[in-house]
């Protein structure tokens, strides 16, 4: 399964952070700050791919890709395919102004990666959902009083 | 509203505007995020929800990234959650799923509200509670929301199904009895003709299987079935999951698959999909060889592409397949070595793993040049890995696949002078560790020591005391194979010795007073022979032998040579050509190796020579005999009083050499006892050789010893005076740029470590014997690991290809020209025992439960009327305590299925005598009862229907496939 998903700057400092295994914030926070050093030493234009048993535990890998200043990181053990992985990041980011964009980061995560299981790959499917959990939050922030109706109407 | 609130909603920051604010901020992020989390404090108590849930969404993003604690918020968060505009409650349940744990108190409120939300009609709602339930799932969520699950299993929204279908996955493994309700409609999915919902289910039986592949064997045919028909790549990946684990388990499944799992990796476009395969085959149809030469062809496609990704995984798939195919490396050798210079640190390091993976005995000599060449121009870090690979392998099961010990001692002289060489901790245990248990080596070792321990450069390099330490042990303990002991006393007294930390002087020390006692013993039996001038062995030899393991006794050794040639190999066939003998000038005889030693040992030790000795050793303790650290202190002391006994009594020696009265001469008694007593061999000892010392009676071990503490109040215990102690390495790294590469011939070496001896003399001939060797005088110490520049490691790669495409060639066993040396090994207690990790209990009774499912209670699967939700009414509390009586129960027919709703301890008074015994045997062995609806299973798999009742005698899987 997954075990993280993680977007950080060049920096290092996180940009989105979920991990399906729950940790404490100090311990994700350690957890950032050694895939951050595992990154950072790495040149460019080598594999994609770090073995993160020291950091994660036995049977973890890691593979990350970087964008402009941006790693995006995910962690996974033997249940999922190396190159899928890969595909699956591109899937990710899509064109996101992450920084300012949190929630909907969150969204598109939630949408792919399920509880550390990938539920769905397709871009278009997942752009389809967020597009209307957005309607949705748009619905009901317009609509103060009458959500109920709103859900009905989602629901058909 | 109340106005102040009306503010707040109206003058609100959002997530946006924190984030922004974060960027801009002049005032430190700290002091920013900790003037946000006091603003969100006061928000999140606004009766106004959307104020906060606005709130409850920044600090949501501060405890994600910023680790700001947010379980002060929780019930906010589950106020968030109970609110009915999606906006509000969607924040309310990423905050839940962040922060909430088995052990946040509010979790018991929200069971309710889950139950809710997964019926709710709006499926972004469900959705919404199913995410949540996936990450923070507890044992009693799981538990209460399985029917709300297993309704949702099989919804027409495939948006819900797939999540719900992900759901199984927590809740089955937090609550193995979910697996009853809900696994019929999990398989059932498999079926599905929706891409999605089939793809989440193969993903969660991956992930089942991943835990416990036995269990799941029963699906094969569904699996096979996927793996024929699906033209996902990512439903096939996670299918081939699957059948890498079920394989192994069943030769015929294996058999099954071999070709639908090549056919992919033929037909395939998707590079994914081929590697799963390869990896798949290699991983575990490797018995199928032209399963396996498809796999490796690809493999090679891999390796030869330019995508660093690609390359790197075609040497880790090849890794695999290596163990049991070696052909497979050799085919890519090329690739491999090459590999090994790529600026991939991944690629290296798996291409060095595939070099090691070779390795045999007739090729670990060649394969230990290459490699350690490798190290010579490699990065630190990966000159280590070499490194540290070449130790572990050589090293492994007592080195197994080291013929030539005095090649293998030489390697590790050479791995020492390595520059970046980190690995001395492992340097310094093997070079004792062969010492001891290779008897034969230990004439090597000792000139190996020589080398290293003359040589003041090396003590500057912090990264080698550890090595030198092992040096000086080596040094001392087998003086007795020194040709010059004397050149190694002075070695071990050298003024630049003091740049060791003092554990290791201690040991320096330690050497330097056996080196005094066997020099001393050795004159005075010398002078005892010549005194007698009698064929037979002298008295004081014929004591040592007594009181030795060895037969090598040093004094005897020389004697023996004229008898038997092979006798000591190491000695007779080191180069003849050891300048450090002409230093001393008493082996200008060129009679060969031999006579040269035997002569040294006759004329050696002069009376002059060891009074120097005694004088040089005693000039260098002096000063340390005043010094702070004990064990230092101790032993000089002991030096100290030995050559305080030694110069009362010598001279009286030294002048009735030709009448002595030995018998009367205390020190000679002394000497002999000390000599004795160093020369008791030391072997290897056991691990559990502490725990063979029976307990003596009336010894309490258990007494508390807590007052202990007080007594010691804050004294510090010595450290103990083993030679490996902790290492206080303080200094820094010698520079690398100015440290070089030292890889000469040992002969040259040993010549230039002299010449470089002859310089120290030069310098500090206080601390010297009188020779007439000299040399000339250099300005400073060259660095450790000197290399002379314009060195000749600029071989390229290609020549490193050519080098190793003969020696990893498997040959036939080169004859040796001497036979293996014996390798003490003891029977027992070597190795750390191996603690298994025992399974969780969680985690038996999940593929109990699973087991139960599909192999004991066919009918239940199969029956396709489900009435739905009031038949899986679980009674949480009786269900949680009666797991067990669960287990049990679903092995009754199918018939009495109404049964599962009804508490089961009250099911079991009802249970008949023959049924209760029928379920203690399956106690025992579980297997018997199971095994007849097993074969039904089988029947009715195919047929999708038909009767559970046939009773097979044997608990193999049927054969699913066939």
């Amino acid at each position: 399964m997954i075990k993280a998903v993680m977007v950080m700057n060049t920096q290092g400092k996180p940009r989105l952070a979920k991990f399906y295994d729950y940790e404490p914030v100090e311990k994700q926070q350690e957890l950032i700050r050694s895939v951050f050093a595992a990154l950072s030493s790495r040149a460019e234009n080598v594999s994609n791919f770090v073995e993160a048993d020291a950091i994660f535990g036995l049977d973890s890998r890691l593979v990350y890709k970087h964008y402009a200043t941006l790693y995006f990181v995910f962690v996974f053990d033997s249940s999922e395919n190396e190159l899928a992985m890969l595909d699956l990041i591109q899937v990710f980011v899509c064109e996101l102004d992450i920084v300012f964009n949190y929630g909907k980061m969150q969204t598109i995560l939630d949408e792919i990666v399920f509880g550390g299981q990938v539920l769905e790959t397709s871009s278009a499917e997942v752009m389809k959902v967020v597009e209307e959990i957005s309607k949705l939050e748009a619905a009901s922030n317009a609509i103060t009083f009458v959500p109920k109706t709103v859900s009905n109407w989602r629901g058909r | 509203m109340a106005g102040p609130s009306m503010m707040e909603t109206l003058f609100q920051r959002t997530l946006e505007d924190l984030i922004k604010g974060m960027r801009l901020q002049l005032i430190g992020e700290s002091a920013f995020i900790s003037k946000a989390v006091e603003e969100i404090r006061r928000e999140i108590k606004s009766t106004d929800l959307h104020t906060k849930s606005i709130a409850l969404q920044k600090l949501t993003y501060l405890n994600s990234l910023h680790a700001m604690d947010m379980s002060w918020a929780a019930f906010h968060a589950v106020e968030c959650m109970s609110s009915s505009r999606f906006a509000d409650k969607r924040i309310g349940y990423v905050a839940a799923s962040q922060s909430f744990n088995e052990s946040t108190p509010v979790l018991l409120l929200i069971t309710n509200q889950l139950r809710k939300d997964l019926t709710s009609v709006n499926e972004h709602e469900a959705s919404l509670a199913l995410e949540c339930l996936a990450k923070i799932g507890t044992v009693d969520l799981a538990r209460d929301l399985t029917p709300e699950v297993f309704t949702l299993l099989s919804s027409s929204k495939v948006f819900v199904r797939k999540k719900s279908i992900g759901v199984t996955m927590r809740v089955f493994e937090k609550y193995p009895d979910a697996v009853r309700v809900c696994f019929k409609r999990l398989v059932e999915n498999l079926e599905s003709s929706d891409p999605q919902s089939l793809s989440a289910t193969v993903g969660v039986f991956c992930e089942l299987a991943a835990k416990d592949p036995r269990s799941y064997l029963p699906l094969a045919p569904e699996f096979y079935r996927i793996l024929v028909d699906s033209k996902n790549n990512w439903v096939l990946i996670k299918v081939l999951k699957i059948f890498a684990r079920l394989a192994p388990l069943e030769p015929r499944l294996a058999k099954k698959v071999t070709e639908p799992i090549c056919e992919h990796m033929r037909r395939t476009g998707a590079k994914s999909l081929m590697f799963e395969c390869v990896k798949t085959v290699v991983g575990s149809l490797s018995e199928y060889e032209s399963a396996v030469k498809l796999a490796v062809v690809k493999i090679r496609e891999l390796l030869l592409e330019d995508d660093p990704n690609l390359k790197y995984l075609g040497l880790h798939a090849l890794s695999i397949v290596a163990p049991k195919h070696s052909w497979a490396v050799l085919e890519n050798k090329e690739v491999v070595i090459k590999s090994l210079s790529d600026e991939d640190a991944n690629i290296k390091l798996e291409s060095l793993r595939l070099v090691m993976a070779m390795v045999s005995e007739s090729n670990i000599v060649e394969i230990s040049r290459v490699l350690v060449h490798y190290a010579l121009k490699s990065d630190p870090e990966f000159c280590n890995e070499i490194l540290g690979s070449i130790l572990s392998t050589c090293s492994r099961n007592f080195y197994e696949i080291v013929m030539d010990f005095d090649w293998y001692v030489s390697l590790l002289g050479e791995m020492s002078r390595t520059p970046h060489c980190q690995k001395s901790e492992e340097i310094e245990f093997q070079l004792i560790d062969v010492g001891m248990r290779v008897r034969d080596a230990r004439p090597e070792l000792v000139r190996l020591a020589r080398s290293l321990l003359i040589d003041p450069a090396l003590l500057g390099n912090p990264f080698l005391h550890r090595i030198l330490s092992a040096a000086a042990w080596v040094s001392g303990e087998y003086v007795e194979f020194s040709l010059n002991p004397f050149e190694l006393a002075e070695a071990l007294i050298q003024p630049r010795a003091s740049l060791l930390p003092t554990s290791i002087r201690a040991v320096y020390l330690q050497s330097v007073f056996k080196i005094l006692i066997f020099c001393v013993n050795s004159y005075l039996s010398q002078t005892e022979t010549l005194a007698d001038l009698e064929p037979e062995v002298p008295d004081s030899i014929s004591q040592r032998e007594n009181s030795e393991a060895s037969d090598l006794a040093s004094v005897r050794a020389p004697f023996e040579h004229e008898h038997d040639e092979a006798f000591n190999p190491g000695v007779l066939d080191r180069p003849s050509t050891d300048n450090s003998i002409e230093d001393i000038g008493n082996a200008a005889d060129g009679d060969g190796q031999t006579s040269t030693f035997v002569s040294f040992r006759k004329n050696g030790f002069t009376r002059e020579s060891i009074v120097n000795l005694v004088n040089l050793v005693e000039v260098a303790m002096r000063p340390l005999s005043v010094s702070l650290e004990v064990e230092m202190l101790e032993r000089t002391c002991n030096i100290l009083g030995l050559i305080e006994v030694l110069k009362r009594e010598l001279p009286a020696v030294f002048q009735n050499e030709k009448v002595l009265e030995k018998e009367e001469l205390e020190v000679l008694k002394l000497i002999k006892l000390m000599n004795d007593a160093f020369s008791e061999e030391l072997g290897p000892v056991s691990m559990s050789a502490q725990e063979r010392v029976p307990i003596p009676d009336g010894l309490v071990l258990k007494d508390n010893l807590a007052d202990l503490d007080e007594v010691m109040g804050d004294v510090e215990l010595p450290s103990s005076s083993s030679f490996s102690l902790e290492s206080p390495y303080n200094g820094q790294r010698m520079d690398p740029a100015s440290c070089n590469v030292q890889s000469k011939e040992d002969s040259e070496a040993s010549s230039e470590s002299t010449s470089l001896l002859a310089e120290h003399r030069k310098r500090h001939g206080l601390y010297y014997l009188p020779s007439e060797g000299n040399g000339t005088i250099s300005n400073d110490y060259p660095p450790a690991n000197d290399l002379k520049s314009g060195d000749t490691n600029q071989d390229d790669t290609e020549d490193f290809v050519k080098l190793t495409a003969q020696s990893l060639v498997p040959k036939k066993k080169p004859n040796y020209a001497k036979p293996r040396p014996v390798v003490v090994k003891l029977d027992e207690g070597e190795s750390v025992p191996v603690v298994l990790k025992k399974r969780d209990s969680r985690d038996d009774s999940l593929s109990g439960a699973v087991r139960d499912i599909l192999l004991g209670d066919d009918a239940v699967k199969l029956s396709s009327s489900i009435k739905g939700k009031e038949k899986v009414n679980v009674d949480p509390l009786d269900s949680k305590e009666n797991m067990h009586d669960m287990e049990n129960s679903s092995h009754r027919k199918s018939s009495s299925r109404r049964s599962k709703q009804r508490p089961h301890r009250k099911e079991r008074g009802q249970t008949s005598p023959e049924k209760l015994g029928v379920e203690k045997e399956e106690h025992g062995g579980k297997v018997k009862s199971k095994s007849s609806h097993r074969h039904g299973r089988q029947k009715s798999r195919q047929k999708a229907e038909g009767s559970s009742d046939i009773i097979a005698e044997t608990p193999v899987i049927p054969d699913f496939l066939l």
